[in-house]
């Protein structure tokens, strides 16, 4: 009995073993096909909704211009995971890499090493220093991010009254970044619109909860709050839904559909903003095949057609600017799952 | 089962079955003791790997393959040697991708923010290693608490530090003299100049664990480390310099990962420690003490690396990848019990050949 248990268990050892060999000998159809252009894409990790809309949409533009689509990553987003697949696009000789870069520098040496093998290179999302790419893809200007803010909470409180801003660290360079251009704008253009304070949540759920409660007991003649971060805006949804102050007090901001959902369908927010990241793989990908064909250097004043998006041009330090963010409503949230 | 009568040397009188067997294994023709073992067969296992992915996976057979293929694994390699002769003692160094990271980090600090010159930071950050292996090593050989417990907690501890000294900045912009150095080739070739490093580190280890005293203590202690402290082996010593030894090595390779990546950052080298255990068990080192030899390590490593490479050749995932690893990491350990059972079936003359694996 105990020998026949252990033989059973040795075979059933050795069939997984061999069957493993075989299956990744039969895996060979998965290679990249070197007659249609390859476009691989390297988002900052794998299994994360973000970047699965991002290559959704990069997939679709691949498709419609007859190319072969590959997406590789890491499971964590860290640079010294990404290398390793950088340096497998050099080794394939794919068309191009389009790749939203985990280090703007620690990845330097490998995207260089794979354009020396005739591989172009596009960042998006999260761009690298600008002599190692040849196009950085931009999901939106910082004013263009601005200014749609400010459009949104003027719209929703009638362009005038108390508004207050939640951000995430006090040091972080693109929330102040926005914070700064958002005061500008505000001033400008909606003069009776007060900006009277701005408090930091730190990216903390909790504590950009407590940070919307006190600014609420603040300011009692609040009309609106600005959040220009995810984590915020969905933390400050959460005490608006269950307090005196919802329907009353506008939240907007930047926030991903799936987390505000429930938040547009039970009235607590209107209406935010974001970029569309389905669109911004979709332009990557028009502009790696721009690229790969010769169509385009990376010039600055360089246009290219990015199928239903339509014309784009290459601005300074080659960047591609995707367009305003998109804005989500209770009426489009549907179409979007990130 | 009947009993035998072993092909050379006739086993003393009164030995049970078992260890007539084992006496006969020792017994066998050199040509069998040298040849059929868990380390000739990993390294045939690799030769057909690599011979299926040159001849069958996209690019493979590339200029670049082999050369991006030590880089990667250049960390593994190195902290391979040292955990080999820990794992063989019966113990474990789970803190070896936590010394990585915090000794990339003093690489980083000294460098980038005190402004050293990066050859006394690296020494620096070597001795750094050398430090949280002793604090191992302490702990494992004198104290006597069990490795596991010590270096999970070590592990935590050590990236903790790295992540409170770095905070979430990454460090970056290293002298590119040396960044280039690490990644610089031999003449023309596919190896990249650390191979000799690596080279002239795993003659010191192959020297240290099979030629020379000091070695015999180590496998010994794997086996019985009562019966290695009465047989005069300093126990505690022996494991406290192991590990001071991974702890040195692991500062190495942070040196190296510094500037293979030109970055020190707090969440680098992410599951380093598993790779490198998956590579010395893969080699043939036995998880419970007491045997294991460099060659089918080295092997290991290479075997983890060539399929890494291939299977991301072939697009695949690393889920993928990571599967198809695990199980040829249980087949490794598998197989010998198998090879055993068959044995044991054989006909009498080749009869002891697979039963035993090789010791020292």
């Amino acid at each position: 009995m105990k020998f026949n248990t252990r033989r059973a268990t040795a075979l059933v050892a050795l069939t997984l073993a061999a069957s493993t060999a075989l299956t990744a000998c039969g895996g060979g159809d998965g290679g990249s096909g070197d007659s249609a252009e390859t476009i691989t894409f390297l988002p900052k990790n794998l299994g994360n909704p973000y970047f699965d809309a991002s290559s959704t949409g990069g997939e679709n533009a691949v498709e419609a211009f007859g190319g072969t689509f590959e997406e590789v990553g890491p499971t964590n987003a860290t640079p010294d995971a990404q290398v390793p697949f950088i340096n497998t696009a050099a080794q394939q000789g794919v068309g191009a890499l389009v790749i939203s870069a985990n280090d703007p520098t620690a990845l330097g040496d490998a995207l260089e090493e794979a354009r020396d093998a005739g591989v172009k290179v596009v960042t998006f999302d999260s761009d690298v220093d600008a002599e190692y790419r040849d196009l950085f893809v931009n999901q939106a200007t910082a004013e263009g991010i601005a200014e749609a803010q400010v459009d949104l909470v003027a719209e929703q409180i009638g362009g005038e009254g108390e508004v207050a801003i939640l951000s995430a660290a006090a040091n972080a360079t693109n929330q102040n970044a926005w914070i700064d251009l958002m005061e500008e704008y505000a001033a400008s253009e909606y003069p009776d619109i007060d900006i009277v304070e701005t408090v930091y949540g730190d990216d903390d759920d909790q504590t950009s909860f407590d940070k919307t409660a006190a600014l609420l007991q603040s300011h009692p003649d609040l009309k609106g709050i600005i959040s220009p971060t995810t984590v915020g805006i969905a933390a400050a949804a959460r005490y608006l839904s269950t307090s005196q102050y919802k329907g009353q007090v506008a939240l907007t901001g930047l926030g991903t559909p799936n987390q505000m959902r429930e938040y547009l369908e039970d009235g607590t927010v209107t209406a935010f903003a974001l970029w569309n990241p389905e669109e911004l793989g979709y332009l990557a990908a028009y502009a790696a095949h721009a690229l790969v064909e010769g169509d385009i250097t990376g010039e600055e004043g360089d246009t290219f057609e990015a199928g239903d998006l339509g014309e784009y041009t290459v601005g300074a330090n080659g960047e591609v600017v995707l367009g305003e963010p998109t804005v989500f409503t209770v009426d489009n949230v549907g179409d979007f799952d990130f | 089962m009947s009993a035998s009568t072993p092909t050379r040397g006739t086993a003393p009188v009164g030995l049970s079955k078992g260890e007539a067997r084992t006496y006969a294994s020792y017994a066998r023709p050199a040509w069998q003791r040298w040849l059929l073992t868990r380390e000739t067969a990993v390294i045939l296992l690799l030769a057909v790997v690599f011979a299926w992915a040159t001849s069958s996976v996209p690019n493979f057979d590339g200029p670049l393959t082999l050369y991006y293929l030590f880089l990667d694994l250049m960390p593994i390699l190195l902290i391979a040697l040292p955990m080999t002769l820990v794992i063989i003692t019966g113990e474990i160094d789970l803190s070896v991708a936590s010394t990585v990271v915090l000794t990339s980090a003093v690489t980083g600090l000294l460098t980038i923010d005190a402004g050293w010159g990066f050859g006394q930071a690296a020494l620096v950050a070597i001795a750094v290693g050398a430090l949280c292996g002793l604090f191992n090593g302490f702990l494992v050989g004198y104290v006597g608490l069990p490795s596991l417990a010590v270096t999970i907690g070590t592990l935590a501890l050590y990236r903790g530090i790295a992540v409170g000294l770095l905070g979430t900045e990454a460090k970056t912009g290293f002298p590119e003299e040396w960044t280039d150095r690490v990644k610089e080739r031999i003449g023309e070739t596919s190896y990249p100049q650390v191979l000799v490093v690596f080279g002239v580190l795993a003659v010191v280890f192959v020297l240290l664990l099979h030629f020379s005293g000091f070695g015999r203590g180590v496998y010994e202690i794997g086996l019985n480390d009562e019966a290695a402290r009465f047989s005069g082996v300093d126990v505690a010593r022996t494991k406290l310099l192991l590990f001071v030894l991974a702890g040195a090595v692991s500062g190495l390779a942070g040196v190296y990962y510094t500037l293979r990546y030109d970055l020190a950052r707090g969440d680098a080298a992410n599951g380093l420690e598993l790779q490198v255990i998956a590579a010395v068990l893969l080699g043939g080192v036995s998880i419970f003490g007491g045997r294991g030899a460099l060659h089918g390590v080295v092997a290991g490593v290479l075997l983890i690396g060539v399929i890494s490479s291939a299977m991301r050749l072939q697009g695949e995932t690393e889920n993928v990848t990571t599967i198809v690893i695990g199980l040829l990491l249980i087949a490794s350990v598998v197989t010998p019990s198998f090879l055993s059972w068959v044995s044991g079936r054989l006909p009498a003359g080749v009869k002891g050949a697979f039963s035993r694996s090789r010791r020292t």
